[in-house]
């Protein structure tokens, strides 16, 4: 699985994400700046890390959106190569409308940052293969934007088409259906506000998040 | 020298997409004593200098772009 991590200024799970692919599938991850205008060839997987790409500014992911290597991750996820926002890399992804919906600021206003409870929802995509619908798994969150919203017609279409995810088993920030993380239609892109490569190893306190990048190298080889 | 031009562009929560600080703001508005204070939104003001002649419809693909997120956000211009 031929990987890449994009870099923007205020990412800071940059390296925990590379740290994880680099373990799990045994070869690291290129290291992508966002002020690069093409992705390096034949990339199966592209990772867009957590943190505060520009800072927040505007809006979370808004400007990270627009940078110019972001370009090239949708052209990418248009040719069906498999893309996984992280946090903040899930409000990218809706900002740049790969995603639909938004992420709103947490219903109870504060920065929430501790392990959740999550429902496996669809345990059929590239990324949770390796999890049992309806299993539940504990992985961290760490935000304070992660309130999904969408539109009624657009949350019933995302739970129609088993584009669903990830919910939360408990509440958590105000997610509308408590959605943790949607696919593409395509089912090539996920978005999730948790943190799987913060699980991967004993000594993380768990490995609920290393099934995440098994299922994408079993899938991508 | 002319002052420049300018736009100014209000970027609110659409009805019906629950404003959390809003809901904050008008809480502390009732601690403080405020009575009669109903619902409260808050929103961002966007200021632009923009060259002679720029058009409205040049200021509105700036704000579907990038200024607001249509998905929750609406917008408004003002500008001469």
């Amino acid at each position: 699985m031929k990987a890449a991590v994009i870099v923007f200024p205020g990412s800071n799970c940059d390296r925990d994400l590379a740290d994880a692919i680099t373990k799990v599938t045994g070869t690291a991850p290129q290291m992508v700046w966002h002020a690069e205008t093409s992705l390096p060839e034949g990339l199966d997987f592209i990772g867009i890390p957590g943190g505060f790409s520009y800072g927040d500014y505007l809006r979370s992911g808004a400007m990270a959106a627009r940078s110019p290597v972001m370009q090239a991750v949708v052209a990418a996820a248009g040719e069906g190569r498999t893309v996984l926002g992280i946090c903040n890399g899930f409000q990218v992804l809706t900002e740049t409308g790969l995603l639909p919906g938004a992420l709103m600021r947490n219903a109870g206003l504060n920065f929430v940052c501790r392990e959740v409870r999550l429902e496996v929802v669809n345990s059929q995509s590239i990324f949770t293969s390796r999890y049992a619908a309806g299993e539940t798994v504990t992985i961290p969150v760490a935000h304070h934007d992660g309130n999904y919203f969408a539109d009624e017609d657009t949350l019933n279409r995302l739970e129609g088409e088993g584009r669903v995810a990830f919910r939360y088993a408990e509440p958590v920030n105000g997610s509308a259906r408590a959605i943790a993380g949607i696919l593409n239609d395509a089912g090539n892109v996920l978005g999730m506000m948790p943190h799987p490569e913060r699980l991967i190893e004993d000594a993380q306190g768990g490995t609920d998040g290393r099934r995440m990048f098994e299922a994408a190298q079993a899938a991508l080889g | 020298m002319a002052a420049p031009m300018k736009a100014t562009v209000t970027v609110t929560l659409k009805n019906g997409v629950l404003d959390p600080q809003g809901r904050a703001i008008e809480s502390a508005l009732k601690g403080l004593g405020f009575e009669g204070v109903g619902d409260v939104r808050a929103g961002k003001i966007i200021e632009l200098e923009l060259a002679d002649g720029t058009s409205r419809e040049t200021v509105e693909a700036m704000a579907r772009q990038l200024l607001a997120n249509t998905v929750i956000e609406n917008f408004r211009i003002e500008m001469p």
